[in-house]
């Protein structure tokens, strides 16, 4: 439970700092980079190395690339149904988050399994 | 366009837009432990990357941006115009994101955690702010020629 609350703490703490500096920044294109900051994979890192060793936070350092490539898509599907179809942001990014599951894990069980 | 730091934005979001972004933050931190503790950390890694931030910034922005540009550009949805230029940002941030994971993966077993995972965030700061850049650079002269000074 301790570690469960630390990690809650560690990562809300974390993902909060960036958010921040992606509010204050402009233009947006800059400010957008820090919205696929490693602010979870930071938190969660620091977490593992110290609780499990260097080795299985190396392993999923490595998940961490499938995860990334599909952020990737998802955020070029994003850009695309805003800017093109004009759709509403709100339904947007949270309708694809599980299309950037599902890709995720297509990587995951495709080249990392 | 040049970039620029606006520290009065942060007042334009409310307090309870901060605690949304904290306590979603948390939840996907502490779901990547408990998917790793499940699983393994082969299925945990995946969920370091999940996008934590960029739903709750872009629909900010677009509600921000909405608020500020709505008497000036009455005829324009600047909001969502600038919602899709994170989402470029956040493409272009998501690419340094791979190099990261990379770092990580390959030096960290031989390495001090510490070491590792600062030397990994500079080469994402640096990856990011190089891909921005020329992503700046390309589509400078097509911005001027518009009049577009959004992004």
């Amino acid at each position: 439970m301790g570690e469960l609350l630390a990690r809650f703490l560690i990562g809300g703490a974390v993902v909060s700092l960036f958010a921040v500096c992606g509010d204050i920044l402009k233009p947006k294109t800059l400010a957008g980079l820090f919205s696929a900051a490693p602010s979870v994979a930071i938190a969660t890192l620091c977490l593992t190395a110290i609780r499990q060793s260097n080795g299985y936070a190396a392993a999923e350092g490595r998940s961490m690339m499938a995860g990334a490539i599909a952020f990737f898509i998802y955020a070029l599907c994003a850009h695309w149904l805003i800017m093109r179809i004009r759709l509403s942001v709100r339904i947007v990014t949270t309708a694809l988050l599980p299309f950037w599951a599902a890709t995720a894990f297509f990587l995951w069980w495709e080249f990392l399994r | 366009m040049r970039p620029e730091i606006d520290v009065g934005a942060i007042r334009q979001t409310k307090w309870h837009e901060y605690i949304i972004r904290f306590v979603f933050g948390g939840c996907v931190t502490v779901l990547a432990g408990v998917m790793a503790r499940e699983f393994g950390p082969v299925v945990g890694g995946l969920f370091l990357a999940v996008p934590t931030i960029f739903p709750a910034s872009a629909t900010l922005i677009e509600k921000h941006e909405k608020e500020n540009r709505k008497a000036r550009h009455p005829e324009k949805d600047v909001g969502k115009t600038s919602a899709g230029f994170d989402a470029e940002g956040a493409a272009l941030g998501s690419v340094a994101l791979v190099l990261f994971g990379w770092i990580v993966w390959r030096f960290l077993p031989g390495g001090s955690a510490a070491m590792v995972l600062s030397l990994a965030f500079v080469a994402w700061f640096l990856a990011a702010t190089v891909l921005w850049n020329v992503r700046e650079r390309s589509t400078k002269r097509g911005r001027s020629e518009s009049g577009n000074n959004i992004a």
